[in-house]
């Protein structure tokens, strides 16, 4: 292995700008001339807009134009994925305004953008505007959004977005009425803010003299903001509509979708002659970034007498918010539904899902979408038909794990899982998390009042989206592929030019290793070059776990063409057959000879070609390729929570986290631990922490850090993390992902070792977030109950 | 924020006068709690009085039995002081526990009592230790200072200079943080003294701190955590919100009030 | 309202500024400075994106006037390293991959520089309640307390 190469953990070659504290940021940028905008929110979750008068505003000072939805007649905010209902009709679309058309319908919805000299002027003005709203009953709760009455859009009925299944229902009904044991629960899968430290921020600007709009924006996608915004809301042509993305302050999601405000900047741009910039406070960030999860679901697992699964049976209702975001239908059918056989060989299973209007914030994709909520409600089914039917945790996995020689395995959920090895990574957690010393531990701690608990979870992820045929036959409206351009520059240097986006991944050093690895060079040679859509060709972006997976392989494509041009202007100027060069530690040889030329040999010759054959060698060194997998890649593993619960107050301790996972081949260890690390963050977040909470009038609770639980330092433990490595098996590098792992792995290992814990009072179940308050509530509750 | 005249007096005279002459003026200690407020639109003052170029507010001074802290003391100098650490450590150990560091090195505790958080934790200091608030008027006792939520006895041009904290024989305060905000959802400080015992609660009573005057009676026989144990308190009149409910927080002030004893020793 | 004119030390440097009343420091910083390694995360003094020093002492600058600097030293990330040489918080930031976006990390540098100006042997568990104040979503805090952890160490042996 070369110190620079595959598997080496290279130090992030982007990382002394951010040390330094020259990162630049959306907002770190600022353009001669630059106005500010703010945006006028609704403060009510529905109401219809009788009348707005501006005109106080408009005379405030410093104030340079104010818009509203009559002024701002565009194409709507797309969503990407169209879903069937069971009947085969397709989904109710209603329409997204980047400016509210008459009607707000969530707390946060944009009414009118005030642009002035300075940002403070903005927002005073803006407080001059008079809206005269009617209020409407607000509809949050989804259990009454579909009994109809109020409904967020007129003309959907029982708000209800879609009603989906995947699955033979009768077929499934019949396994349950016959087993053995069938175990229920009812689930919540809780709302979540994602809460990137970055708030979102755009800056429009137009230049009058060439027609070109530009945009920079904190996203994780930045071609297919200009497709989105130019194609369907603006109608902007592309070749005069820049986008850029610099860095990019995290994502986890809430960064993939076009949002009203990148099209509000860019559409007034021309309106001001000036350009325009938009930051998000913190409070819009909470109101206005896409939601995350927001599942309740009844699920029904059917066992025999071995404790073998029979048949899965789930029931979703899936909140979609006001209106739908970019990504939000596919999260609650093909991202989660084709999941449900998770690591298991249940033969069976059938999924309902009903999409919600509700008058809250748009959800949409957030860390692991729809695989998180998919690995929660079966490994705590699992778990709990495991206490149920008296079988160690361990022990009902194995009997029901798809064995590692049982791949390539075609699940009853439509998808075919390539590669894994479930025992591998259960007996490597297990291992690591000492399993063996837990009876010790926790009798230790119930000697000091504490009541301590362990928590398996093993899990699949289909990641690295996606195949286009795939997801396209699947309602999705784009294609999922990924370019990437191979520039080799005359002096021998490369310049790769990726659609993928990095927001925090370390792209710029793992895509590195790979040029290093494939080529010989250097990594001061390589050059990794993101995120501007005047510098790369085209690009669906960073989600789904993908950028290396479909990226990366973009990226072999192209330097495999490379070294094809290379070896025919070796062979024409070492005089040569084409089929005797080879290519080794970045040089080209004539096989059994000492006849070789460097890389950077090969490229000087490539730019100053003077007798090039011209019938058949072309001048340059450049070569494009687009990748499009053949299918999802399926990262594993096992988590292991050991928790201490203190049961006179309910605090949750996390004590120990061990995660074994297999994402493939490792191309950067380092850069994979943290990925995990961040993921088990976000997902002990959410299992015991994080919790979006509205009042029945549409108002956010948990609007600010004052009452939404982000983890902080002292919240959690140090990792223990580790791979256990299968190679994909069809893509060249063998690799899978890790960007969501954690997330979706560790939520129910930590409930199912709260439940473990506190089990000896008889508690069965808890709610994420587990809050202190709620475990103490459990167990007060199973204290009554044995009364 | 909206424009304001800032004002950055040098001497407690100067700063009554500059606020009482502001029309719609505001005073500034560390700012933890006015300055944000200002910058999310909920504050408009006309004139900020800035009290951090006054000097004299500033140190903490041991004799004669009592610990006296200026007013414009941050809470990381409270939790630093070796004078205070040696006096009553219990009021360092509920300094260092405020908030972050940046917290800390900013918050003052004449702006924290002043703005009488309802979920701060030097009230319940100030109550259980029989404390007497300075001000450039008058002296006022802690239980007459703390008038309700967010409310206290000072005057609008009236400004505290000193908190006069008689030491105990001991004490202790243990918090229940609030998950997200790290503010007290129950805290409670005991202290005996020459006066007796006091139980004071942060936290959790809808009306700001208030003392357990059944605890307190417990603890003046038998000062041990079973004096406490068996007493609970009613959830009458605590606070109810999406992190606490008030039996919660009734069951709270039983399990911190037995811990604080124990850590009193 | 007029601007007050404000002379302070902003890494070494004597610096003069003039500001409204109602700019912050990190205002100050930022736009009128452009000194934009500390970020509003926030705006409330929650996130700890915006830490800098304040006459040695660990403040948000989102929440601290600009006015309120006058005579006083600042000490931000763009003044951590000593020319290209990192400070040994940020070379074991970097050795241990201590960050991902990379927006918190100024905070976060500044903040632990001040942790082990402090305390200088923190135990790990100092370390995590010290930081509590700064919010990071991507890392989950491991490396970034075994980069701090490790520089201490470092700095300690150099010492």
């Amino acid at each position: 292995m070369s110190e620079t190469g595959i598997g080496a953990s290279v130090k992030r070659l982007e990382d002394y700008r951010f040390l330094t504290g020259r990162g630049t940021y959306t907002d770190d940028i600022n353009q001669p001339g630059q106005t500010h905008a703010y945006i006028l929110r609704s403060p009510h979750a529905h109401a219809t807009i009788n009348s707005i008068d501006t005109s106080a505003a408009a005379a405030a000072p410093g104030v340079v134009a104010i818009f509203t939805g009559a002024d701002m007649e565009v194409g709507s905010l797309p969503c990407g994925w169209q879903i069937h209902n069971k009947d085969g009709s397709p989904m109710a679309e209603p329409g997204h305004p980047p400016l509210a058309q008459g009607k707000v319908r969530h707390v946060g919805d944009q009414v009118a953008v005030v642009i002035a000299e300075t940002l403070a002027q903005a927002r005073s003005a803006a407080e001059l505007i008079e809206v005269d709203y009617s209020e409407l009953p607000a509809v949050v709760d989804m259990n009454k959004a579909l009994a109809g009455g109020t409904l967020v859009h007129d003309d959907v009925a029982d708000n209800l977005c879609y009603d989906w299944e995947l699955g033979d229902e009768g077929e499934v009904d019949k396994a349950i009425a016959g087993a053995h044991h069938v175990t229920e629960i009812d689930i919540v899968n809780n709302r979540l803010i994602p809460n990137a430290m970055e708030p979102r921020a755009a800056i429009g600007s137009f230049d009058r003299a060439t027609g070109e709009y530009t945009l920079y924006t904190t996203s994780q996608n930045p071609h297919v903001i200009r497709l989105l915004m130019g194609a369907f809301v603006l109608q902007i042509p592309e070749h005069k509509l820049r986008i850029v993305a610099p860095d990019v302050g995290g994502g986890f999601g809430s960064k993939i979708y076009h949002y009203a405000e990148e099209a509000i900047v860019t559409w007034a741009a021309p309106k001001v002659g000036r350009p325009i910039k938009w930051t998000a406070d913190r409070s819009e960030s909470f109101i206005t970034d896409a939601h995350g999860r927001d599942h309740i679901t009844n699920v029904k697992l059917a066992l025999d007498e071995s404790g073998k699964f029979l048949a899965l049976k789930v029931n979703t209702k899936a909140n979609m918010g006001a209106y739908l975001s970019t990504f939000a239908t596919c999260v609650p059918t093909y991202l989660y539904a084709t999941l449900l056989a998770g690591v298991y060989t249940t033969p069976v299973i059938y999924a309902g899902v009903k999409a919600i209007f509700t008058n809250t914030t748009p959800v949409d994709a957030y860390r692991g979408a729809g695989r998180p909520e998919a690995s929660y409600l079966i490994e705590r089914v699992v778990d709990r038909a495991a206490r149920e039917m008296g079988i160690p945790q361990d022990e009902i996995r194995r009997k029901n794990f798809i064995p590692r020689d049982a791949f390539p395995y075609q699940t009853p959920v439509a998808l075919e899982y390539d590669s894994g090895d479930y025992e591998a990574t259960l007996n490597s957690a297990m291992k690591n998390a000492d399993v063996d010393g837990f009876a010790a531990r926790k009798a230790a701690s119930e000697a000091k009042g504490k009541l301590r608990g362990l928590g398996y979870s093993t899990y699949v992820e289909a990641c690295g989206i996606a195949p286009s045929a795939v997801v396209g036959s699947l309602g999705a409206r784009a294609g999922l592929f990924e370019s990437a351009n191979v520039r080799v520059n005359p002096t021998g240097s490369v310049t790769i030019f990726t659609g993928s986006h990095s927001h925090g991944q370390g792209h710029e050093t793992t895509f590195a290793q790979l040029v290093s690895e494939t080529l010989g060079l250097p990594l001061d040679q390589v050059e990794i070059s993101h995120g501007d859509t005047n510098k790369v060709a085209f690009g669906m972006g960073t989600y789904g776990s993908r950028s290396l997976a479909v990226g990366g392989e973009a990226m072999m494509k192209a330097m495999n063409k490379i070294i094809d041009k290379s070896k025919k202007i070796a062979a024409h100027v070492l005089e040569a057959a084409e089929a005797d060069i080879e290519f080794k530690d970045g040089k080209f040889t004539v096989a059994g000879t000492d006849k070789e030329m460097t890389f950077g040999e090969v490229a000087l010759t490539a730019y100053v070609p003077h007798n090039f054959p011209h019938d058949t060698l072309e001048p340059g060194l450049e070569e494009q390729a687009f990748y499009d997998p053949m299918n999802f890649t399926y990262p594993g593993g096992c988590h292991i929570v050991e928790v201490e619960v203190d049961p006179d107050t309910g605090v949750v301790k996390v004590d120990r986290v061990t995660a074994s996972d297999d994402v493939g081949r490792v191309i950067n260890p380092m850069i994979v631990a943290g990925q995990t690390h961040g993921g088990l963050a976000q997902g002990i977040g959410q299992a015991l922490l994080e919790g979006c909470i509205y009042d029945d009038n549409g108002q956010l609770l948990t609007g600010s850090y004052m009452d939404y639980t982000m983890p902080r330092a002292d919240d959690l433990p140090n990792f223990s993390t580790s791979n256990e490595v299968t190679l994909c098996a069809h893509n060249s590098l063998g690799v899978k992902g890790v960007g969501e792992t954690g997330a979706i792995g560790s939520p129910p290992a930590v409930i199912n070792a709260i439940v473990d814990a506190l089990s000896g009072l008889g508690v069965t179940d808890i709610s994420m977030p587990a809050t202190p308050q709620k475990v103490w509530q459990a167990i007060q509750g199973a204290k009554a109950a044995a009364e | 924020m909206y424009d304001f005249n800032y004002h950055k007096p040098g001497s407690l005279a100067d700063a009554a006068s500059a606020i009482a002459g502001a029309e719609d003026g505001k005073l500034v200690a560390g700012g933890m709690t006015l300055i944000p407020t200002m910058k999310q639109r909920l504050a408009a003052p006309s004139d900020v009085v800035d009290l951090g170029g006054i000097g004299d507010l500033v140190g903490i001074t041991v004799g004669g039995g009592t610990v006296t802290i200026g007013a414009m003391t941050t809470h990381g100098a409270v939790a630093a002081s070796a004078d205070v650490k040696g006096a009553i450590p219990a009021l360092a150990e509920l300094a260092d526990n405020i908030g972050d560091p940046q917290v800390r090195n900013r918050g003052t505790i004449g702006g924290s009592i002043a703005n009488n958080d309802p979920a701060a934790d030097y009230p319940a200091a100030l109550v259980a230790l029989g404390a007497t608030v300075v001000t450039n008027k008058r002296e006022l006792s802690a239980e007459d200072f703390f008038t309700g939520l967010f409310d206290t006895a000072l005057d609008e041009d009236e400004i505290i200079s000193s908190i006069k904290f008689p030491v105990p024989e001991k004490a202790a305060y243990v918090k229940f943080a609030n998950p997200a905000s790290r503010y007290a959802m129950v805290g409670v400080f005991v202290a005996k003294g020459s006066d007796g015992v006091r139980v004071a609660v942060t936290g959790a009573g809808d009306d700001g701190v208030f003392r357990v005057t059944e605890m307190e009676s417990a603890l003046a026989g038998n000062f041990s955590p079973d004096a406490v144990s068996g007493i609970s308190v009613s959830p009458d009149g605590l606070n109810s919100d999406i992190h606490a409910s008030a039996e919660y927080r009734a069951h709270l002030i039983s399990v911190m009030a037995k811990r604080a004893v124990a850590a009193a020793g | 309202m007029s601007q007050i004119h404000v002379t302070t030390k902003i890494n070494g440097d004597t610096t003069e500024y003039l500001c409204d009343p109602e700019e912050t420091l990190l205002d100050v910083l930022r736009d009128r400075l452009a000194l934009t390694g500390a970020k509003e995360g926030c705006g409330t003094g929650d996130c700890g994106a915006c830490s800098v020093t304040v006459d040695g002492r660990l403040v948000c600058s989102c929440l601290t006037l600009g006015a309120e600097a006058d005579g006083c030293e600042i000490d931000t990330i763009e003044g951590m390293a000593d020319g290209e040489k990192l400070h040994p918080l940020q070379q074991k930031f970097l050795e241990h991959a201590a960050l991902q976006c990379g927006i918190c990390t100024p905070g976060i540098l500044v903040a632990a520089k001040s942790l082990l100006e402090k305390n200088p042997s923190p135990t790990e568990e100092e370390a995590r309640y010290w930081l509590a104040g700064n919010l990071c979503r991507c890392t989950g805090y491991d490396k970034i307390i075994r980069a701090v952890m490790d520089a201490a160490e470092e700095m300690r042996r150099a010492s």
